[in-house]
């Protein structure tokens, strides 16, 4: 099996998953993972929920024991970082000196966390400040979660308040510092971001809104951050700060490759890049949606893993193309949220459901047209919004929020054409 | 250890063994069970590891959840002995399992 290399970088889900569905599609050549990380890939979603709370050991973590790989003729380069790519010659540098052939070339390399601007770091490394991607950053954490530590947060995206609703849940005094108006602003309508305020609150969680961070009080070896200033003058002390402000996705090798790039490295509907013997695939890629007609970049499992699958039947001459609909969960508390779709530019939400009852679902429309939805405790609710979000079904907005109709007698019905996809601006 | 079969929609068996207390999903991936995709890592939220327990075993496995039921709900195909396999725990009573597998993993 020494021909036709192919080659993957980044052994995230997207990774692993083009690995192992290029050989059950029918690669024949060898197929090499690499990782600059020492472990055994693993599932980055409980590293924020139940991985850190000390509820999943690490070995069920891991996406695949080392039998699956060596089974299926994967050979895993762990610890190896990928330092450049030759286009020309179809080599790819490692951080070791030694160089690799590609007959085809997989970059599944994801993201990084967004760090705070330098000018708030203020002098040297502290110890106290982390930020989570992956295990190591999870284990750091873990180890300082210690009942009774004030713990900041910076950020109020999903990250941070499931850093914070676990956190609480451990004995911390959480303080969550969001520079918008309100938690999950970029993200849902506000309805729920509230509902969500209020849920951390009653959980004992503090929750800052309207507070930029401007800088840290050190300790006096200045190793330990001991307080969070905001730029309100406010002083916010911790014992323990984790900033969860977004992802920037990892696209620098495919730059300096010459292959385009744009926030993301820009793939078409069969993930292959501008260079036809390199494809991309999950958070690291940016693609064109014909449901929502402009390109769009995902920091989700579920696209990683769908389009991972559409490049392995592509390598392996199949046609698959990919144009799923987007969705993502997040597990705070007892609250199962589940999303499904791209808000941006809707003109209603219509509430389904009961928030007292902590049983609801907020759907976004465009006139009647079903953009997403966010539902919470609600998964039938997601599994038909999943449908009519992907036909852009075109719903009456009072029969969404009558709980008398069945959600599924709003789906296009299968005799009559879906509604054509109109185009949503931007 | 219990030993567990699958059995895919095209009728190949894998009789694989697990250790008490992980998930029936589990010993699909680990084994590389076609036909269990388990998205979402077993955290029920994606209803890709959906399989039916043979009728022989329906009543010694403890009734699904639900959250299970709700997931089940929108899964292809679905039976009355539809379960998630990531909420199936594996006991040692359970030595000898029987899943078949769906033809339409979603």
């Amino acid at each position: 099996m020494s021909n036709n290399p192919l080659i993957i970088v980044g052994a995230g889900h997207a990774g692993v998953e083009v690995s192992v569905a290029a050989r059950e599609a029918g690669w024949n050549g060898e197929i090499v993972l690499i990782s600059e990380e020492k472990h055994l890939p693993y599932h980055r979603p409980p590293l924020s929920k139940s991985y850190l709370a000390g509820e999943t050991a690490v070995d069920t973590v891991v996406l695949k024991p080392a039998s699956i790989y060596e089974r299926a003729g994967i050979r895993l380069l762990l610890g190896n970082r990928v330092e450049s790519i030759d286009r020309a010659a179809r080599n790819v540098a490692l951080s070791g000196g030694s160089e690799l052939r590609y007959e085809r070339l997989v970059l599944a390399t994801g993201g990084r966390p967004r760090t705070l601007p330098i000018s708030v770091l203020g002098a040297g490394q502290v110890r106290n400040l982390h930020y989570l991607r992956t295990l190591d950053d999870a284990n750091r954490i873990k180890s300082q979660l210690i009942p009774g530590r004030r713990m900041v947060v910076v950020g109020g995206g999903y990250v941070g308040l499931e850093l914070a609703a676990l956190a609480v849940k451990a004995g911390l005094m959480v303080t969550v510092l969001e520079a918008a108006e309100r938690v999950l602003a970029r993200v849902t309508a506000q309805v729920v971001g509230d509902f969500y305020a209020k849920v951390h609150r009653a959980a004992g969680v503090t929750i800052e809104t309207s507070q930029q961070v401007e800088g840290f009080e050190l300790d006096s070896s200045g190793a330990n951050i001991v307080a969070v200033r905001c730029s309100s003058g406010d002083l916010f002390p911790a014992d323990l700060v984790v900033a969860g402000i977004g992802l920037v996705p990892n696209t620098e090798l495919a730059s300096a490759a010459g292959l385009t790039v744009a926030d993301g490295v820009l793939v078409d509907e069969f993930a292959r890049t501008s260079d036809p013997a390199i494809y991309a695939t999950g958070d690291c890629t940016r693609y064109f949606s014909q449901l929502y007609q402009r390109s769009i970049r995902l920091e989700s499992v579920p696209n990683a893993l769908e389009q991972a699958r559409t490049v392995a039947a592509s390598l392996c001459g199949k046609q698959r193309r990919y144009d799923s609909v987007p969705w993502f969960w997040s597990d705070q508390y007892d609250l199962k949220l589940k999303m499904v779709g791209l808000s941006s530019g809707y003109d209603q939400v219509i509430l389904r459901g009961d928030l007292s009852e902590r049983s609801f679902s907020a759907f976004y429309l465009r006139g009647r047209r079903v953009l997403a939805a966010d539902t919470v405790n609600r998964a039938p609710d997601f599994l038909v919004a999943k449908q009519l979000v992907g036909a852009a079904a075109e719903v009456d907005p009072s029969d969404l929020a009558n709980p008398a109709i069945s959600l599924r007698d709003l789906l296009p019905s299968p005799g009559r054409p879906p509604v054509q996809q109109p185009s949503v601006a931007r | 250890m219990p030993v567990i079969t699958f059995i895919e929609h095209n009728g190949t068996e894998h009789r694989v063994e697990a250790p008490v207390g992980s998930t029936a999903m589990q010993a699909a991936v680990n084994n590389g069970v076609p036909g269990v995709l388990a998205d979402c890592g077993g955290s029920c939220s994606c209803a890709t590891c959906h399989g039916y327990v043979d009728e022989m075993w329906t009543g010694s496995l403890s009734s699904a959840k639900a959250d299970e039921l709700d997931m089940l709900g929108g899964a292809l195909d679905m039976k009355h002995n539809s379960r998630l396999t990531c909420q199936i725990l594996l006991t040692a009573a359970m030595d000898g399992l029987i899943i078949r597998l769906p033809e339409s993993q979603i």
